[in-house]
């Protein structure tokens, strides 16, 4: 595939959000969304997992288990490769930036289990990306589920004080300001095409 | 509680997607056509039922640290079984499904049926709630589906149901109408719910 690593970082944040496109990631989307500043948290840990693990990953795809041929084990090998990455960060940021544990510590385990960073992964190996492409791929795709949720966050702040549908409140409203925020986002997709 | 019970209760009045918003992100990416939901959904039953099976059975010899590591490990071996299966019979729905087959492994059902029901109950009652709840995730599947499929395409697993005059919705291909479906069916059965409780 020959797209510039630079198109598909700004692609991966406007026109094909991950979030809002690919439906990647909604579980805690929808559950920490609540408060803008845990939403902060939590999409800034994202975006930095993100970007490290899909090139951790290419690198473990194409270099081991493309020539030992054992591609059929990538699911397992892709989440093994995000768990100990998501652990040993815990590790690291506890031992030497404890402040920065304190805010962002606590979204690390959600981490593991976002389907967003295991569904680039899939995409990096499905759409054959290079490694740059895979980096930027990956870091503009977390930007975007940054994006996303933050949003999310600042609209349902705003929303606390008005009166929703009994039937509608919590996932039902937050699912159709999503919706509403999808098709503002189909606005751009005339600008770079990302398949 | 008996095994019937068991199934009811998983697959509709504790489902898990209108009632625990778990497992979203598969349940909107693959239901523009009710083909790759059904599918979808036989493999999410099939990966569900095995690995709940599965957890339960070697429950009393996980040490409790590392029993979601054990979990993953697990229902990520029935993934690629399910994922092998596929793309050996079924190439062409395999590729429109793409990495959602994969993502079953992220999926939150698995894990949360795993932790919540395997983790403390018998092999068989495990495999019957896995089933449940398999199946409560692909009726929601195949009702989206349904709305998304014939007003996007005019048609129903391939079958063409209005004629050629149909204008075709696009905005139902698209992923917003997803999310409005989604919120719309939530709205719908938590309306019933609060009838019901009065």
């Amino acid at each position: 595939m020959e797209i510039s690593s630079f198109v598909l970082f700004w692609a991966a944040i406007f026109t094909s959000n991950i979030l809002l496109t690919n439906f990647l990631g909604m579980c805690s989307y929808l559950s920490v969304s609540k408060e803008i500043e845990s939403s902060f948290g939590l999409g800034v840990a994202v975006a930095f997992v993100l970007t490290i693990t899909s090139g951790l990953n290419w690198i473990v795809y194409h270099l081991i288990l493309v020539p030992l041929g054992l591609v059929y084990l990538q699911f397992i090998v892709f989440i093994i490769v995000i768990a100990a990455f998501v652990q040993l960060l815990e590790l690291l940021v506890e031992r030497y930036t404890p402040a920065l544990y304190y805010t962002l510590g606590i979204f690390l385990p959600l981490i593991t289990v976002n389907c967003a960073i295991f569904g680039v992964s899939l995409f990096m190996v499905i759409r054959d990306y290079s490694f740059v492409q895979s980096m930027a791929f990956g870091a503009g795709s977390g930007i975007g589920w940054l994006l996303a949720i933050l949003m999310l966050a600042g609209i349902r702040a705003k929303l606390k004080e008005r009166l929703v549908p009994i039937g509608l409140q919590g996932a039902g409203i937050s699912l159709i300001i999503t919706g509403i925020m999808a098709l503002a986002f189909i606005g751009f997709s005339g600008i770079v095409n990302v398949q | 509680m008996n095994k019937k019970d068991i199934f009811l209760v998983s697959a509709f009045r504790e489902n898990s997607v209108w009632k625990q918003i778990l497992g979203i992100c598969s349940s909107l990416a693959v239901t523009n056509l009710m083909m790759n939901s059904l599918i979808m959904g036989l493999g999410v039953i099939f990966a569900l039922a095995l690995s709940n099976m599965t957890i339960s059975l070697i429950r009393s010899y996980t040490p409790r640290s590392i029993r979601m590591m054990v979990q993953t490990l697990i229902i990520a071996s029935y993934v690629i079984i399910v994922d092998i299966f596929l793309k050996a019979n079924l190439p062409v729905v395999s590729k429109q499904l793409g990495p959602y087959v994969g993502l079953i492994i992220t999926n939150c059902i698995l894990m949360g049926r795993a932790e919540a029901f395997a983790a403390k109950n018998t092999p068989i009652d495990s495999f019957i709630d896995g089933i449940g709840a398999g199946v409560g995730y692909t009726l929601v599947l195949l009702a989206i589906s349904f709305v998304r499929e014939l007003f996007g395409f005019g048609t129903l697993f391939g079958f063409g149901i209005f004629g050629a005059w149909w204008t075709k919705w696009s905005i139902m291909v698209m992923a917003p109408s997803a999310f409005f479906i989604l919120a719309m069916l939530i709205w719908i059965i938590n309306n019933r719910y609060y009838k019901m409780k009065g």
